[in-house]
């Protein structure tokens, strides 16, 4: 196009209020974040320079802990989300009758206010009003009212399962888009030769899938592990740590004990994490990229 | 070609069993939550803690529906807050997003892809993160306790998917437009109004639709933390204050939530393929 310098000149006037606004609300924070981190800023007046003292004083055994619970929480959501999502993206793929109509009723957690569907799986956990608790008392599964989110090991995985369950459609619609791409004659072809519909599913659908199933999993990581309302509405954390997670211990610490400096210090601790899936994630793209096209 | 996608696509009974149930088991999880707070919505408070467990409400009613706007009487503002919070982010992200998607989309300069890298790598990092310095920012600002404590955070993380949505889109109009009116001696800002804007307009649409959403169902966090007043409070943290309370008149909470959600269900009806556009284009990040 002629004119590639006034060109130039007018793309970055275009781009500076989003790129101001950005800066001044994510970047800048994001310096000041780590700015603070070194020093032992808190509600007092005075803030003073203390090197990497909150690094030193963060780094213990319980921090190893709550590091640990994090994966192993992120992973276990993130898989339960793709295993959920790709089975119904394949359900809701099936030639039935009324598929559009299940499609939109996929959608509703994804659309009402997150904190809003927390609160109705807070009161199906309730032990002796809720649904879950309820229903496994009637089949004679267990024996007393099971008061989920009162033990460690029941809260863990309530905190999973409603974390799951928000980010269920997106995953679901994601990847019934990644199935819906797959050529048809490629079907038609193996159709023709004789292939049973499983075997179809498992060496023409699961195959031409799977780079969406990576994208869909590193974009799904990064969410998951930012993930603070489930954790929080539920359960805060409790009980007795048992739900801790990075994020919910960062905010319990800068916000619920005002010490924010050592917060910073947990949060660069998390932003490194975050950044670490993010290079993952770019190299896991040119990877598959590079193998699709050769 | 449709004949054969009829045969290839015959089920056996069984087959069609198995899927209806296999739907079935799927959105039953996705609903669970909605099936159980519509039916304790219609459950009186008295019968709500009976033991054992009735799944359907016995002498059910809808009174909670009418009682609940005394119990919670800041419950309009709520959802009047919620709307105008929404409505100002997606305001603020268009008019911030729009020309930005244009450069992106229409104009190669050097530098472009690792700039809307940069833009997409924003939505790594939650605000939970952020949390400090933005309360402080936000003190030093005198915004705290404003609507703005919750509309300039959430603008931030909003832009990146509008961003990526829109540029993609802008990118699919034929390029032989604009150059047609470049040489007939159309400047670049006249380009972008008369010739993209128009043509623009349904992605233009599928984000302010994608990005009203997000402002709708994400407001937690910063509402949490950087308001306290309740004459600002958008619904779920006005209702986050009821629920935390030791005794939860939970039937008029459900209540509450559902007219508060009646909206939101009222849009994904109505504007369904644009959300399936929006839902998935936005996770597409390659």
């Amino acid at each position: 196009m002629p004119g590639q310098k006034s060109a130039v000149i007018f793309a970055w006037i275009l781009l500076i209020p989003a790129l101001a606004y950005v800066a001044a609300i994510v970047v800048y924070p994001l310096l000041q974040t780590v700015n603070l981190s070194f020093t032992n800023a808190s509600l007092r007046r005075t803030t003073d320079y203390i090197g990497w003292e909150n690094y030193a004083k963060i780094f213990d055994a319980e921090f190893a802990t709550i590091i640990g619970r994090t994966f192993l929480w992120t992973f276990l959501s993130v898989s339960i989300k793709m295993i959920i999502g790709t089975g119904g993206a394949m359900l809701l793929n099936a030639a039935l009758p009324g598929r559009a109509l299940f499609r939109i009723l996929t959608m509703p957690p994804w659309i009402v206010p997150m904190a809003i569907g927390i609160f109705m799986w807070g009161w199906m956990y309730n032990g002796q009003f809720g649904m879950i608790s309820g229903l496994l008392q009637r089949f004679g599964l267990v024996d007393g009212p099971v008061a989920f989110l009162a033990y460690g090991n029941t809260a863990f995985w309530a905190t999973i399962i409603t974390d799951v369950w928000i980010g269920v459609p997106m995953v679901t619609m994601y990847m019934l888009a990644a199935v819906q791409s797959v050529p048809q004659d490629l079907h038609e072809a193996a159709w023709t030769d004789g292939a049973s519909r499983f075997y179809r599913m498992r060496r023409i659908t699961l195959p031409m899938i799977f780079p969406a199933a990576i994208t869909m999993s590193m974009i799904s990581l990064i969410s998951t592990f930012n993930s603070f309302d489930p954790i929080w509405i539920l359960t805060q954390g409790g009980p007795s740590g048992s739900t801790t997670t990075m994020i919910i211990d960062t905010y319990s610490t800068a916000l619920g004990s005002k010490k924010f400096g050592e917060g910073a210090a947990r949060a660069v601790v998390i932003c490194l994490f975050l950044s670490a899936f993010a290079l993952l994630y770019f190299r896991a793209i040119t990877k598959l990229s590079k193998r699709m096209t050769t | 070609m449709m004949k054969k996608n009829a045969m290839i696509d015959r089920y056996r009974w069984w087959e069609v069993v198995l899927m209806y149930c296999g739907i079935f088991v799927f959105l039953f999880f996705v609903l669970a939550p909605f099936i159980e707070g519509f039916l304790v919505s219609l459950k009186p408070l008295g019968l709500l803690f009976s033991t054992p467990y009735k799944f359907l409400p016995e002498n059910g009613s809808f009174k909670a529906y009418f009682t609940m706007w005394e119990s919670v009487p800041e419950f309009g503002r709520y959802i009047f807050n919620s709307f105008f919070i929404s409505t100002v982010i997606t305001v603020v992200v268009l008019l911030l997003v729009v020309p930005a998607s244009y450069a992106f989309a229409r104009i190669s300069f050097r530098g472009s892809g690792t700039l809307l890298g940069a833009f997409l790598a924003v939505n790594m990092f939650s605000g939970a993160v952020l949390l400090i310095p933005l309360f402080r920012l936000m003190r030093a600002y005198g915004m705290l306790n404003t609507y703005w404590a919750m509309i300039v955070p959430g603008v931030a993380f909003l832009i990146p998917t509008a961003i990526w949505l829109l540029s993609t889109y802008m990118r699919r109009i034929p390029r032989e437009l604009d150059e047609a009116a470049y040489v007939d001696g159309a400047s670049h800002f006249y380009i972008l109004r008369r010739v993209i804007l128009p043509l623009a307009m349904p992605g233009i649409t599928v984000v302010a639709i994608t990005t009203f959403i997000g402002a709708y169902a994400q407001q937690f966090i910063f509402a949490l933390t950087f308001n306290s007043k309740t004459e600002f409070m958008p619904l779920p943290i006005g209702l986050y204050a009821y629920f935390g309370r030791q005794e939860v008149i939970w039937n008029e909470l459900m209540a509450a939530s559902f007219v508060g959600i009646t909206p939101a269900m009222i849009l994904i009806f109505a504007l369904q393929r644009y959300l399936v556009a929006g839902l998935t284009a936005g996770a597409v990040k390659q």
